[in-house]
């Protein structure tokens, strides 16, 4: 047999006392599209880290092999000339700069002393070509590209170097799914380009869309390794080793039909961005019912977060037009301090930058919201805080040592549960949920959905904005769909699958 | 013992970042106790210590959460010094008493505060470039105000005392510990109980909600510490003349903001807006509100600064105010805030202020030059801020 490009062999890895990768093996062939998964917390990116040099050779027990030789990686640098480059699931590029000094940023190419402008323009372009991305031009500021332009130009960027393999961490957790299709067309032409490429992903229907061979890693250790030139492999099985156990079903059933009452209605309701005078959200109408689950389903840009943000009392100041009525009663709340009074809560798609104050405690996470309410005139009382916070930790199945913990210490559907715990504390009777179940593992999305489920059954109406087509269909009982800010279908929960949806979406 | 001797190391170690400021204090004043052949630890020096912190003091506890909430107020130093004149002027020429005086004078500080924060959180103004134009007006402003004349000599012996005075005895125990102030004595031993009564049901309390308290050995040392410090600077001042006013004031201050800080709705959306401005503002907190509430809360306080130190001087002068604003945010530094926001206590600022005065003071005692004065003080900044950083990476 060929000795793989790559061997990891029996890695191990501590942070302090806890131990977090236990004897890992993994082999990537050359030429291939080799992917990693496994929930979140397994330890996918660290043992990536190490790949890369990010924990340098000394901070790690066991053997890196490429092409069959054992190296040793003190640096980033050291793998880049080992022919390894990873691209991380944050993007890295400066928005200030163009997209051709993003591309040779710490690479530049020289004349002498000075920058060689023209040749990296014409270099860019070259790369940008062989992404399939010559559209964007290489002297456009990168603030000015949207996310999946600027994760072309991260690709391009580490293929600047001419990497033998290429490590990519979660590409497509926030594009929308037809940007995530042509993203894994490109992978696979990479591959016939003899670019070897490792791909960590959630998705496992892209994963089995291009996987040559696969890798699964479960609490530290990898559980299960599958060349599919050899064996099949589906889904079910896949999952059964990443969580240790057969989830039947992704989507628990409901529990509870809805009321004919309706909670929450929007007429005409318009978003308009003033500085650019784009509508945003164009003439929407859209009612959810008491203990209805309602998805709204579109393509990034097609205005789902601006449509729930200016319900939210609109606090990035959006030009707002239209009624909005809570239980029949008009409503125009003027900031999320109104619009929690008047019983709605947002929980935003972006839990740390936006939703939780990562340095603070899980408690004083969860009464942000609501501090009123465990608070004697303006002293807050600590003792029925901590109550509130152990009543949501136990309802919730937090997973924390106790409420006193910090957020930057939890897993991500931990953290997602705080905020979900925070939105509730508010005593909500419109529920916005924005990609709720976004960056975290099946585990912990299937309990945020059975959380759903409850708070349906409670009386709560719910609007569930999702790019996931999965999601929509299998949570919602009826499915509003969003195309350049404008609803394009309605449709219920029988009559979707997922073509309709799409042709809506793209409409 | 060898189990005690573990203790305290692994305690020392994992709390490193709380305990070092206080380990540098002390450190530095027994090297200047020894220096200065025991004239440092003196009971008129300590006094006069306290008494030159004082207006410092208010301006780090004001800056630190100026600084929690991610911005900064480099007008505070000539507001201080112009509010100063202010008040002088209003006693001298205009035959305010000194109440009315102080009052007008932190009014007009938390109209200033209002300014800058307006300008910062409804224009959208960096606060550096806000508050620098604040800092050249002040300044301006601090030199009509002493109208050219220099220096306006305050003859008022109750604004004066608040920088000079002692807080009254208890009249009829003049013959009980003669040579010693015995309400001083009194309140430090209250103090003393009242900690140690706090911590203990403090302590109790974290028992109770499952999280691990510190072990009981390290915390008898830590009453022990505190109590013997404590007692130590009380026996020192009841000596002298016993409680300043300054010392007083300083403390309320300290207080309320301790309590605003620690036990409030305000003081949690201040930390939370300093946290992640982003999610507090859609946890529904007025991000915009809580920036003008610091900013004046900031301006008040550089009043009562302003106030402490004419009074102190007896005086108003055209230099007063220079450099105050970098020392409160050196003082803040040094006592652990982070420019990243949300992290900073305001009793930590107040010990930091106090290192910086207690240096500066320490050094003019022995006579240092004054060029090597200036770096020294630099160095120690970088080393606090230095070890700042060193301490929390390793902590994560």
């Amino acid at each position: 047999m060929d000795t793989p490009l790559i061997e990891l062999r029996n890695i191990s890895k501590s942070f302090g006392e806890v131990q977090v990768l236990f004897d890992v093996n993994m082999k990537v062939k050359e030429g291939e599209i080799h992917c990693l998964v496994g929930e979140n917390g397994a330890g996918k990116s660290t043992l990536m880290k190490i790949l890369s040099g990010v924990y340098p050779y000394g901070q790690y027990s066991g053997e890196i092999l490429i092409e069959g030789h054992p190296v040793q990686f003190h640096s980033i640098r050291d793998s880049e000339k080992a022919g390894i480059s990873i691209i991380y699931q944050e993007l890295s590029l400066v928005p200030e700069m163009m997209v051709y000094e993003n591309i040779f940023l710490s690479n530049e190419i020289r004349k002498g002393l000075v920058v060689d402008t023209e040749k990296e323009i014409e270099e860019a372009r070259r790369l940008l070509n062989m992404v399939k991305a010559d559209y964007i031009s290489p002297t456009a500021k990168v603030r000015n590209l949207s996310v999946s332009m600027q994760q072309l130009v991260e690709i391009a960027k580490a293929l600047s170097s001419k990497p033998k393999a290429l490590i990519l961490d979660e590409p497509t957790s926030a594009l929308s799914e037809l940007e995530s299709e042509n993203l894994l067309n490109l992978l696979k032409e990479l591959k016939e380009r003899g670019v070897t490429i490792i791909l960590i992903s959630h998705r496992l229907k892209e994963v089995l869309q291009v996987a040559d061979s696969i890798t699964v890693l479960r609490d530290g250790r990898s559980v299960a390794y599958f060349d599919r030139d050899e064996q099949e492999v589906d889904e079910a099985t896949i999952i059964r080793y990443m969580v240790g156990r057969e989830i039947t079903n992704l989507y628990p059933p409901k529990i509870a039909e809805p009321t004919d009452e309706v909670v929450f209605e929007l007429k005409n309701w318009t978003v308009i961005n003033p500085a650019t005078g784009r509508y945003l959200a164009k003439d929407v109408n859209l009612r959810i019912q008491r203990g209805e689950i309602v998805g709204l389903f579109g393509l990034i840009g097609a205005g789902r977060t601006e449509l729930g943000l200016g319900i939210f009392g609109n606090p990035y100041g959006y030009v707002v037009q239209g009624e909005m009525f809570v239980e029949g009663r008009q409503v125009s709340p003027r900031s999320p301090a109104e619009a929690i009074k008047n019983g709605i809560f947002y929980l935003t798609e972006d839990r740390k930058e936006r939703g939780l104050i990562l340095i603070e405690t899980i408690r004083k996470n969860i009464a942000l919201a609501n501090l009123k309410a465990v608070s004697r005139g303006q002293i807050v009382d600590d003792e029925r805080e901590i109550q509130v916070a152990n009543n949501f930790v136990s309802r919730l199945s937090i997973k924390a040592p106790n409420v006193e913990a910090k957020i930057s210490t939890l897993s991500g559907g931990t953290q997602q549960k705080v905020l979900v715990a925070k939105g509730l504390f508010t005593e909500p009777k419109v529920l916005i949920l924005d990609e709720p179940t976004r960056g975290i593992d099946v585990g912990a999305k299937f309990e945020i959905y059975t959380l759903m489920r409850e708070l349906a059954k409670e009386g709560k109406a719910i609007l569930l904005i999702s790019s996931e087509l999965p999601e929509i269909l299998g949570m919602s009982d009826r499915i509003y769909v969003m195309g350049r800010g404008r609803i394009t279908g309605e449709l219920s929960a029988e009559q979707a699958d997922q073509e309709t949806v799409m042709k809506y979406a793209i409409d | 013992m060898n189990s005690f001797g573990q203790h305290l190391k692994k305690f020392l170690v994992e709390n490193v970042r709380d305990y070092a400021m206080f380990v540098a204090l002390i450190a530095i004043m027994i090297v200047f106790q020894v220096l200065s052949g025991g004239t440092f630890l003196s009971p008129d020096n300590i006094t006069n210590l306290i008494n030159q912190t004082g207006y410092l003091a208010v301006l780090s506890i004001g800056v630190t959460l100026v600084i929690v909430i991610r911005h900064i107020d480099l007008s505070i130093g000539f507001l201080s010094g112009f509010l100063g004149a202010v008040a002088a002027n209003l006693m001298m020429f205009y035959h305010f008493n000194a109440l009315a005086a102080i009052l007008v004078v932190l009014l007009l500080g938390a109209l200033a505060g209002l300014l800058n924060g307006s300008l910062v959180a409804y224009l959208g103004i960096p606060s550096f470039i806000a508050t620098l134009a604040g800092w050249m007006a002040y300044r301006g402003a601090l030199l009509l105000a002493t109208r050219g004349m220099g220096t306006i000599i305050i003859r008022n012996e109750t604004f004066n005392a608040i920088g000079n005075g002692f807080i009254p005895d208890i009249p009829g125990l003049e013959n009980f510990l003669p040579g010693y102030h015995k309400l001083t004595l009194f309140l430090g031993i209250i103090a003393v109980v009242a900690i140690i009564w706090s911590s203990i049901s403090n302590r109790r309390r974290q028992i109770q909600r499952g999280i691990e308290p510190i072990p009981v050995d390290m915390f008898i040392l830590e009453m022990i510490f505190i109590t013997v410090g404590l007692l130590y600077i009380t026996l020192q001042i009841a000596a002298y003349n016993g409680i300043s006013w300054t010392l007083l004031i300083v403390l309320a201050v300290t207080m309320i903001y301790y309590f605003i800080t620690e036990r409030t709705v305000l003081g949690r959306h201040i930390y939370a807006v300093g946290g992640n401005p982003e999610a507090a503002q859609l946890s529904g907190i007025d991000v915009k509100k809580i920036i003008l509430i610091v900013f004046m809360s900031m301006g008040m306080l550089a009043g009562l600064s302003g106030v402490l130190f004419a009074s102190r001087l007896k005086s108003a002068t055209t230099t007063a105010g220079t450099m105050f604003e970098l020392y409160a945010i050196a003082g803040a530094y040094i006592g652990g805030v982070s420019a990243a926001g949300g992290v900073g206590k305001v009793v930590n600022s107040l010990i930091g202020a106090f290192v910086m005065q207690t240096l500066q003071n320490g050094m003019l005692l022995l006579g240092v030059d004054v060029s090597l004065q200036y770096i020294i003080l630099g160095v120690v900044l970088a080393i606090a801020v230095i070890f700042d950083v060193a301490t929390r990476s390793r902590v994560r």
